[in-house]
């Protein structure tokens, strides 16, 4: 399977690799007690791991050149994968839907109320993926602040909570609103701008948000955060906490339902076509007479609103926001759903986001390296598999001879 | 007025700072247009290798003069190494991929980083030794700047001059120059465009050591995070200089470093990093080439 060449040079690429990780991996000081700890069988790791992983990654890369050119050709005829033709055929289509919604209706009462907890963050995040979706991956804007729209969310509900006593049902459309207010407000002045640099910016502003919150106390009560945020009301009856857990979870079903449905429909809209033509092209697309800013805007405000919903959820299902909740790492987390899932692929996202946030939870012996694997699964993506998991079906049309 | 010339000399120490920073950015972004994210990252892990072998060696009692040496060398060896590898792994198979690809690549490697020296050190915040000493003949404006800062100052401009000199007058910077302005032109006269993208890599990334090095000695202290927020500021320099110029890179980060210094010392310290992102979002919105940088047409 592999030469002896490919071997040496593997084992070249491991040595090189225990050069550079030496010092970080192998030495470790005490500089409070002046005490330095040799840490030698970490190199023995970094040598057969890179070993291994070098052959691994020479596999793939050897398979992604080789397949490349041929496959865009045969792939389209004959080749679909088999989820492609499980959601392309109706028949298996439908049977997928209702066999999980019907999992999704009974599980809060199979598992417990811990195991419903934590779907309820899965969920979250599939909103959170789906509406990032529309930015990212339909009209190819990286907003990478997107954690920003979420905060402005929670603190919304929260705020208006603390001051007013105003329900969860009421702040649930303005937190969105607000949301899509900012995402405008934001997106206005650097919508023109290229793609990497919308990148920044909004990196830029998601840390802004939070160091605002953090920093003004009188508005947001700083780092402490704000607390004793109520549950949403279910028709003026006091829920206990399981019941209100129950709830919740059935909301954000609900929610992902409302969602899907949505996106589905605005992708085949004529909005959504021209989002897939911007991210294609962005001067072609300005040439077919698309009006180039308010498309993005539109994306922009739209995903944005997404963030804000499932903010206002997050204030009323935790009960207690602080700004350490809006990091970055939200952002980064949210964008590998994304992109593992298959950017502009809803199934894609609605797999990622289970996979990322769940795993983590049940293998909790691995949570330590959840934000390593996160990193690596953008790189490994982009290079070997930049359609996702599950890719995007794009709209063909094929022209029939029929005599 | 001696307030406002401490606050003028901080200023330019933190100039000095992003420009080793904002160097890597600009050369990189100037050669292949890649915004390379992890390069903040590389800072770091220049901070956090000199701040190993310098205490190593401390511990083991060897003279400030070494230490110094060899904790600079190593921090420009070791993420000159680091540079050339990501550059190998993260960005080289997506060349011709779309805009997109590269810069989530970018991304991932810098979460990739931050998490594994997380791992493998710490996360707390560690003390970085003393490497400069207070010299004797600035004690009379002690007060005004530390040693550190003018050592800071020195090395950077003696770093900047031979920069210059490297990509005026050598075949390398000859073949920087080429490449950025075209690189299929560059490859059709002879160019091996691959090995200068490297050789940009490595450049940027000891530039980038030696600020992080420098820096960790004028703070203080260290930690996996440091890169982030350095790596922001450097680009907001970068992209206030107009990306992809050199002097533009250092102008840039002169105005950023003075800007923040004035900003902390006569309005808050605790929106020091707001004042750095909204100058961004300013120059994004009003002259997004930058001050020396030129204004790009695209075609389809």
């Amino acid at each position: 399977m592999f030469s002896r060449k490919e071997l040496q040079r593997c084992l070249l690429i491991s040595l090189w690799f225990v050069f550079l990780t030496f010092p970080i991996m192998v030495i470790k000081v005490d500089p409070f007690e002046r005490l330095v700890y040799w840490r030698w069988e970490n190199m023995l790791y970094v040598a057969v791991g890179s070993f291994f992983l070098s052959l691994i990654f020479r596999m793939l890369l050897r398979k992604n050149e080789g397949g490349g050119a041929e496959a865009l050709g045969a792939d389209s005829l004959e080749k679909t994968p088999i989820v492609t033709q499980i959601l392309e055929t109706p028949k298996y289509r439908n049977t997928l839907i209702l066999s999980v919604l019907a999992v999704a209706l009974v599980f809060p009462h199979i598992f417990s109320t811990y195991q419903t907890n934590i779907m309820i963050t899965a969920l979250m995040y599939v909103v959170l993926g789906l509406g990032l979706n529309i930015v990212v991956g339909l009209a190819g804007l990286l907003d990478l602040g997107f954690v920003a729209f979420y905060a402005v969310g929670a603190y919304s509900y929260a705020l208006l909570h603390l001051h007013f006593d105003i329900g969860f049902w009421i702040a649930l459309p303005i937190g969105g609103f607000l949301a899509a207010m900012f995402g405008i407000v934001l997106g206005f002045p650097v919508l023109r701008l290229r793609g990497d640099y919308l990148a920044i910016v909004t990196l830029g502003f998601g840390e802004i948000i939070r160091l605002v919150l953090e920093n003004w106390g009188e508005f947001s009560q700083g780092p402490s955060g704000i607390s004793s945020i109520a549950r949403p009301g279910f028709f003026g009856i006091e829920l206990s906490l399981n019941s209100a857990i129950i709830y919740i979870y059935y909301l954000m079903i609900i929610a992902i339902i409302i969602t899907i449905f949505v996106v589905n429909r605005l992708q085949d809209s004529r909005l959504g076509r021209a989002w897939i033509a911007l991210r294609e092209d962005e001067i072609a697309c300005q040439a077919m007479g698309i009006d180039k800013r308010k498309t993005k805007l539109v994306a922009f405000s739209l995903g944005a609103f997404w963030a804000g919903i499932v903010g206002v959820v997050f204030a009323a299902k935790t009960t207690f926001i602080n700004p350490a909740s809006f990091t970055f790492l939200e952002s980064a987390i949210i964008l590998s759903i994304v992109v593992l899932g298959g950017m502009g692929s809803i199934v894609g996202v609605i797999v990622g986001a289970f996979i990322l946030i769940l795993m983590p939870e049940y293998l909790r012996a691995l949570s330590e390296y959840r934000m390593l694997a996160f990193g690596a699964v953008l790189v490994m993506m982009m290079v070997f598999r930049p359609q996702g998991m599950i890719a995007a079906i794009r709209k063909t049309y094929t022209f029939k001879k029929d005599d | 007025m001696d307030y406002f010339v401490e606050l003028l000399f901080s200023g330019l120490t933190r100039g000095a700072i992003y420009a080793l920073i904002a160097l890597g950015y600009t050369m990189v972004y100037g050669i292949i247009g890649l915004i390379n994210f992890a390069h903040g990252e590389i800072y770091m892990i220049g901070a956090f290798t000199s701040f190993i072998i310098a205490t190593v060696l401390s511990i083991y009692g060897f003279p400030l003069l070494a230490i110094v040496i060899l904790a600079g060398l190593a921090a420009a060896v070791w993420s000159s190494a680091y540079g050339y590898t990501i550059e190998k792994v993260a960005y080289k198979p997506l060349r011709q991929a779309p805009r997109l690809s590269p810069l989530i690549s970018a991304i991932g490697m810098s979460i990739f980083l931050q998490n594994y020296v997380l791992l493998a050190q710490t996360s707390d915040f560690l003390p970085f030794p003393t490497l400069i000493p207070d010299f004797a003949f600035m004690e009379p404006i002690a007060h005004i700047v530390s040693s550190t800062g003018i050592t800071i100052l020195i090395v950077t401009a003696i770093v900047m001059l031979l920069l210059t000199l490297l990509i005026k007058y050598t075949q390398i910077g000859k073949a920087m120059r080429a490449t950025s302005q075209d690189k299929t032109m560059a490859m059709l006269v002879g160019i091996n465009v691959n090995r200068v993208i490297s050789v940009t890599f490595v450049i940027g990334s000891g530039l980038a050591a030696i600020g992080g090095m420098l820096i960790a000695a004028h703070i203080g202290q260290i930690n996996f995070y440091i890169g982030f927020i350095a790596g922001i500021k450097a680009f907001t320099a970068a992209v206030l200089g107009g990306i992809g110029s050199v002097p533009g890179a250092v102008l840039g980060s002169l105005i950023l470093g003075l800007t923040e210094a004035f900003a902390t010392g006569y309005i808050s310290s605790d929106y020091e990093d707001v004042f750095a992102f909204s100058l961004l979002v300013f120059i994004l919105i009003f002259k997004p080439s930058g001050i020396l940088g030129k204004d790009e047409t695209k075609k389809v």
